[in-house]
């Protein structure tokens, strides 16, 4: 089941997951059990992924990260917030990120 | 492997994230003790698990801590936590929680018996994300408590890994084949089977290895446990379909004579072992006084550019291997290297005969070798491989 996620919306790494770059890929581990889907498995993200999940700090709404990126590549903003939200819905339904409220 | 728009997911060791790239340190080896709480007959590594001495001289939490974040910051992916008995140490719980948190998976080698309901639950709420490892030395407790020389080990051990499987940790079983336990290999086995993880049928530890640390006292009564060759073979052959299909991959990758240097494995490459002192090792076994290096006073990382591959380059200027094994074609079946030579002989380049005797029954069954030739010997081995290889089974 997909999360309903809005630009409006916040969101941090969730404190169960490691982020590493390991010779340029950029790899999440889960550390608890029920991060991800199976226990032995670990996810890597793209560029994009990787823009994206780099501005989520707990702080900023989607809608400004979205603006930021929009600003750093030059690229619509439209575009980029919809891959924001692509990515969290992916990761938020992974328990990878969580919501700030 | 399933792809999403931004998200990959993969298992590790099926993943070719690093395809053609050598990671600096892709595995660590970390051996916690060399005490063992078990004192099986044919161990390599054991010493008591009261051994004040040892305990005394081991590295120390944050030390360990240190050589973890070291590793993680070089990239590795996987840590080892072996022993002796890993689980031993007092401290497991805070270097495996540690070792998690930074992101690293951790694989346990342990013998089940100091598996608590805590420590199960533990390893359910943080999961190591590698199956645990773990040797089952006998079905009954006469044979498992006749190779562990420990009362209530057994009894032990049931109970860890009935926590285990309560508990729906993964974990997989090995055998250690001794005249204790041989005649229950297929009650192994069936068992085994039955185990929700294991997805092929359990390995076998048979051709012992003599002590790393050359003690030699218990290396005679180590000796006199290994199976001979042929019983190996039968043994290796049960599941002949298999085994057959397995030797046929494996010729085809790694069968040619390893040359002048001994160090024709990939051990010291993207990899190591720590032990429990604090000396960093090309691989678990290889305890030769050249060989390692103190961590105490140097990195990992210069170990590894700068140490290893200074060891790796070494030649052999033993006439018998240089006879022998640099011109042997059975490299991949054969287990010599360094580190046997060394608990074998206390060198890095003694043919150990009985392991030369393994690889050439081997070699026989499979039809690379005939009846009384010797493998170095051998002219033209390419077309033996290249007709095994490709016969129908």
């Amino acid at each position: 089941m997909k999360a309903k996620v809005s630009p409006d919306m916040i969101y941090a790494p969730s404190e169960n997951v490691v982020a590493r770059e390991v010779q340029g890929e950029f790899i999440i581990i889960p550390i608890t059990s029920g991060v991800g889907d199976l226990e032995d498995e670990i996810f890597t993200l793209n560029e994009t992924g990787k823009s994206i999940w780099a501005k989520l700090d707990g702080k900023k709404a989607l809608k400004d990260v979205a603006g930021e990126l929009s600003q750093e590549f030059e690229a619509p903003v439209e575009e980029i917030e919809k891959d924001c939200l692509g990515l969290v819905e992916e990761l938020a339904k992974r328990r990878m990120l969580v919501e700030v409220k | 492997m399933k792809e999403g728009p931004y998200i990959t997911k993969q298992r590790i060791d099926k993943a070719s994230l690093w395809k053609g790239k050598v990671l600096p340190l892709a595995k660590l080896d970390i051996e916690l003790s060399e005490r063992c709480n078990n004192n099986c007959v044919h161990c390599c590594i054991n010493l008591p698990a009261d051994d004040l001495q040892a305990k005394k001289k081991e590295l120390s939490t944050d030390q360990i801590k240190n050589i973890l974040k070291e590793a993680a910051s070089l990239g590795c992916i996987t840590v080892r936590f072996t022993g002796g008995e890993p689980l031993l140490r007092e401290d497991f719980e805070e270097l495996y929680i540690f070792a998690r948190k930074l992101g690293l998976k951790v694989l346990i080698f342990t013998n089940a018996t100091l598996i608590t309901e805590y420590l199960a639950c533990l390893f359910a709420k943080i999961p190591p994300l590698e199956k645990i490892e773990v040797t089952v030395y006998g079905m009954r407790k006469i044979s498992y408590e006749g190779v562990t020389r420990i009362p209530g080990s057994f009894e032990a051990a049931w109970r860890g890994i009935s926590l285990l499987l309560e508990h729906k940790i993964p974990f997989m079983v090995k055998g250690a084949l001794l005249p204790q336990n041989k005649e229950e290999i297929d009650e192994f086995e069936k068992w085994a089977a039955n185990i929700p993880w294991m997805d092929k049928p359990p390995s076998y530890s048979m051709f012992f290895d003599l002590r790393c640390r050359r003690d030699n006292g218990k290396n005679e009564a180590i000796k006199s446990l290994r199976i001979t060759p042929e019983e190996g073979l039968k043994i290796l052959t049960r599941h002949r379909e298999r085994y057959l299909k397995e030797m046929k991959e494996f010729c085809a990758k790694f069968m040619r004579p390893s040359g002048d240097k001994p160090f024709s494995c990939g051990s010291g490459r993207g990899g190591g072992c720590v032990d429990a002192y604090g000396y960093f090792q090309p691989c678990l076994m290889l305890r030769h006084p050249d060989c390692v290096y103190n961590l105490r006073d140097g990195s990992l990382k210069d170990a590894l550019e700068n140490f290893f591959p200074k060891i790796r380059k070494m030649k052999s200027n033993n006439p018998e291997y240089l006879t022998h094994c640099a011109r042997c074609f059975l490299k991949g079946l054969c287990e010599q290297c360094p580190a046997k030579s060394w608990m074998e002989h206390g060198t890095l380049d003694t043919p150990v005969e009985y392991l030369c005797a393994v690889a050439h029954t081997q070699a026989k069954f499979l039809g690379l070798l005939q009846e009384g030739e010797k493998s170095w010997e051998v002219e033209g081995w390419q077309q033996r491989i290249r007709e095994f290889v490709e016969k129908e089974s």
